[in-house]
């Protein structure tokens, strides 16, 4: 049974409406990501969950008990729900063992003691006990404000953006080691974040929010090799979309040559005009490769390396290559496509 | 919404908006004074002292706002950006002279300086000169001297938070671009502390006019001199607020260029490097740097302080019943100051947080207005206010009963109570607002959602996070009610005398030696902001 249902709900943030017909649902012991861009209602979404904003429309139930719904709202002290805030928010005036334990205060002193031990194993700050938030280092408050949210054995946690205010190894290394303490605790999680690595890294599943609604709930490999719109392909990851038609078979023809999808099935008529979005590592820069191309641009990252390309006709087209690779801006080169799984969109009239 | 919320944010609403009336009333009524018919005692001042007043208040302006300029920018300057043999000391014990008020630096030096002083005494003896050689040293450079002396701090402080936020690099840069040292001073580093500079200068021009005992002391006539004069000489309440009124014009300037550098106080780099000693001075120049930072500290410190204790220790017998008695009325006046202001500063930095209506915004500015207004300014406003209402109150009084009161609130502790919150509401409202600032929205929410409300809320995480915020308001308060003088002096109930006043009555009658000993008291309260501000510097 699902631990969180958001049935339906509808917010508004400020005077503007900030989530419409809003659902999703998330089971014991996994961890949601919301994935958009800021001002998509995240936030609002999590501060519904929290009990700190009222919903017009629709239902919120935590393991099956009623949360929210209009004109009736449990009060956020009530309800199971810790939090990770953005900010963080620390106390300042306390020390991290009295940040931690302030959530059970009304447990028997050696009992808090012991929590608060506990998580500061697990979070690996055994030697801040007793040092203050202003002491501490951005990713070191970060894990104190998850062991806070913790202590009280919440039935589900959110995280507000939680790495945004940390630099990007710091962000990635601390995504999965927060996603291995959600596990290693058994929490019910939801992430919310404008980071697609982020989502990724944490999420066992993904909602890639825009305006107020999900435009697809599915697995990290899923939104990335099967977005169900043109939406959801621009917005996560990156990539170009080129033209083809499509023929009998999930065959296309392009100006790439013929491409064949073994995988979906289309219902369109043959003739379609498609558009099929290529990432950048569905191209491959291939001395054998039969189509030629120009550089225009690189962007080299170290472990590899972001070409830009421009086809005889025109079209630029993204592709990744080891940086043993080293091709000079406006050198020709040879490609060639390694397409697994192919992401195609009937072309919209613009 | 639940009804206690409702009840507690209109509390704040209408909280704010009292607290802007009190200020914003007695500064209307001054101006109300024109209204009524004018008196022969205004027009005498005004045929006879007006244009003095306005060409010293003038000089007095120009004056202090360049010394303090010259004095507070090159100290910044030596302070942030150079190393010399000192400098780390320096940098806070050129605050120091923060701590003396203008009107005991100002007897002082009289004291020294004078016909009879010591330093006169010696230059007779050296040079064999006869005993009726003199100098005289009521003169207007000596009141700009001892002003520039006692206000550049204000300056300094401004200037050097500013020079340090540049960080070294905007420094650097300047340097690679070809500039020579001085060339990236004038080019570069003074154009962006401009902001904090203007700001400096203007709350220290505003000390300068609100000043009462220093230009009483060497008989410098200003606007306050004469408004006491046609307080207590003709007993004219409105020659009085006229005055006042045109004190008032030019605080207004002054409130603008200090609220225009503090909005565009964000000339920096965001960053506060302590470490961004570009300059390593060497030999002669290095030199050149302590002694220059010795000498204004010897002057603006020093020597006022020795000279103060030598006195004081001749005079130490009048530490008696009755002394004691002054330092009880001081600190009770103080107390009684500080927790009303500290209430207020409270009331308008959580207003300000709980409702974000342009009207509570403007609530909050007028209500921090008050420092600007120099105390004797707010003296005639609040006793203009209060005698309005006395009569009120008499005539319902009267009707009621049939009896005739006279004065209910005119004369009362309350009145001084009522100048001194109007003046220091400000000092009180920064240091709350500055800590309330660190209960985000979402730490009150973290708190929530882990179980903290109503009682456990405040008592948890409200009072301990303001608890250093309200303590360092009060204790501002009561060390700045400590030292005022010129409302103290019109305001004060029969029997309420401090240890300002008494100060005054001495140094008036020329008695520097006597009035040593309570200055030492006063000096030594006024340590204790320089020592937070020096703390806070540190962090």
């Amino acid at each position: 049974m699902a631990l969180l249902e958001v049935e339906k709900i509808s917010c508004v943030y400020g005077d503007r409406p900030a989530l419409d017909d809003f659902s999703f649902k998330v089971v014991q012991g996994e961890i949601a990501a919301l994935l958009g861009p800021s001002g998509c209602g995240k936030t609002t979404i999590l501060r519904a969950i929290l009990g700190f904003e009222p919903i017009l429309r629709g239902e919120i139930r935590i393991a099956g008990e009623l949360m929210s719904r209009p004109g009736f709202s449990v009060l956020p002290e009530r309800r199971p729900v810790g939090m990770v805030f953005q900010d963080r928010a620390l106390f300042p005036h306390l020390t991290v063992a009295q940040n931690i334990a302030i959530g059970i205060r009304r447990e028997p002193k050696a009992d808090q003691d012991q929590t608060v031990r506990r998580l500061l194993g697990i979070i690996g700050l055994g030697d801040c006990y007793s040092r203050y938030p202003h002491e501490l280092s951005g990713g070191q408050q970060e894990r104190v404000a998850l062991a806070r949210a913790l202590a009280p054995q919440p039935r589900l946690l959110l995280l507000d953006e939680p790495f945004a205010s940390l630099d990007i190894d710091l962000r990635e290394r601390l995504s999965l080691e927060v996603r291995d303490i959600l596990k290693e605790t058994g929490s019910t999680a939801v992430v919310v974040t404008h980071y697609q690595d982020e989502a990724f890294a944490m999420g066992d599943r993904v909602g890639v929010m825009k305006q107020g609604a999900i435009l697809q709930w599915d697995t990290p490999f899923n939104i990335y090799h099967r977005p169900v719109s043109r939406q959801v392909a621009s917005l996560v990851g990156r990539g170009v979309f080129i033209e083809g038609i499509l023929r009998e078979e999930g065959a296309f023809d392009t100006e790439l040559g013929r491409v064949q999808d073994d995988h979906n099935t289309y219902s369109h008529p043959s003739g379609t005009r498609m558009d099929i979005l290529l990432r950048p590592d569905d191209v491959l820069i291939d001395s054998e490769g039969e189509i030629s191309a120009t550089v225009t641009k690189k962007a080299f990252k170290g472990d590899d390396t972001l070409y830009t390309l421009r086809l005889a006709s025109g079209t630029q087209l993204l592709a990744l290559a080891s940086s043993h690779k080293d091709l000079e801006i406006d050198e020709e080169t040879r490609l060639s496509l390694d397409l697994e799984h192919l992401v195609a969109f009937p072309r919209t009239p613009e | 919404m639940t009804s206690a919320a409702g009840f507690s944010s209109r509390f704040w609403y209408w909280g704010s908006r009292l607290l802007a009336a009190a200020i914003l009333v007695p500064l209307v009524v001054i101006f109300g004074a024109w209204l009524a018919p004018t008196t022969e005692v205004w027009g005498h001042l005004a045929a006879t002292v007006l244009p003095t007043l306005i060409g010293n208040t003038l000089l007095l302006i120009v004056g202090v706002a360049i010394g303090t300029m010259l004095l507070g920018v090159s100290l910044a300057w030596l302070v942030s950006t150079c190393e010399f043999p000192g400098r780390r000391w320096f940098d806070w014990a050129l605050m120091l002279p923060f701590a003396l008020p203008t009107y005991v630096m100002a007897f002082v030096f009289l004291g020294l300086l004078d016909f009879q002083g010591p330093v006169q005494g010696l230059v007779r003896q050296a040079f064999g000169l006869p005993a009726s050689w003199s100098v005289e040293v009521r003169h207007s450079a000596s009141v700009l001297a001892i002003m520039v002396l006692v206000l550049y701090p204000y300056v300094y402080l401004l200037a050097r938070v500013a020079f340090l936020k540049q960080g070294r690099a905007a420094l650097e840069a300047a340097h690679t671009l070809g500039m020579t040292s001085w060339q990236s001073f004038f080019r570069v580093a003074l154009p962006m502390a401009r902001p904090a500079i203007i700001g400096g200068v203007s709350l220290a021009v505003m000390e300068a006019l609100a000043d009462f005992g220093a230009v009483a002391v060497f008989n410098y006539d200003t606007f306050t001199t004469a408004i006491y004069k046609s307080w207590f000489g003709f007993f004219d309440l409105n020659a009085a607020s006229q005055l006042a009124s045109l004190l008032l014009l030019f605080v207004f300037v002054l409130l603008y260029l200090e609220r225009y550098g503090r909005s565009r106080a964000r000339f920096d780099n965001g960053t506060t490097s302590l470490d961004s000693r570009t300059y390593r001075l060497r030999g002669l120049r290095a030199t050149a740097a302590s002694v220059y930072c010795g000498l204004v500290l010897l002057l603006a410190f020093i020597i006022p302080m020795v000279q103060l204790l030598l006195w004081a220790r001749h005079w130490i017998d009048d530490l008696d019943f009755a002394y004691m008695s002054l330092l009880g009325n001081t600190l009770a006046l103080g107390a009684m100051a500080a927790i009303a202001t500290t209430a207020g500063g409270l009331v308008l930095a959580y207003a300000l947080r709980r409702d974000t209506s342009w009207l509570t915004r403007a609530s909050v500015r007028i209500g921090t207005l008050g420092y600007a207004i120099p105390g004797s300014v707010l003296a005639v406003a609040v006793m203009w206010s209060l005698s309005w209402i006395d009569h009120r109150v008499a005539e319902v009084w009267l009707w009621l009963t049939g009896v005739e009161v006279t004065w209910v609130f005119v004369g009362s502790v309350f009145s001084l109570i009522l100048a001194y919150f109007a003046r220091f509401l400000a000092l009180a409202f920064n240091p709350i607002d500055s800590t309330l600032e660190q209960v985000r929205p979402s730490v009150r929410e973290a708190a929530q959602s882990l179980g903290l409300t109503g009682v456990a809320l405040v008592w948890r995480i409200y009072v301990p996070i303001l608890r250093p915020g309200l303590l360092t308001a009060a204790l501002l308060v009561l060390v700045d009610v400590m030292k005022e003088m010129p409302a103290t002096l019109l305001l004060r109930p029969f029997g309420w005398d401090t240890l300002a006043v008494r100060i005054y009555g001495l140094s008036s009658e020329g008695l520097w030696e006597r009035a040593a000993l309570p200055s030492v008291a006063l000096v030594a309260a006024g340590l204790i902001p320089v020592f937070l501000l020096a703390v806070r510097g540190r962090r």
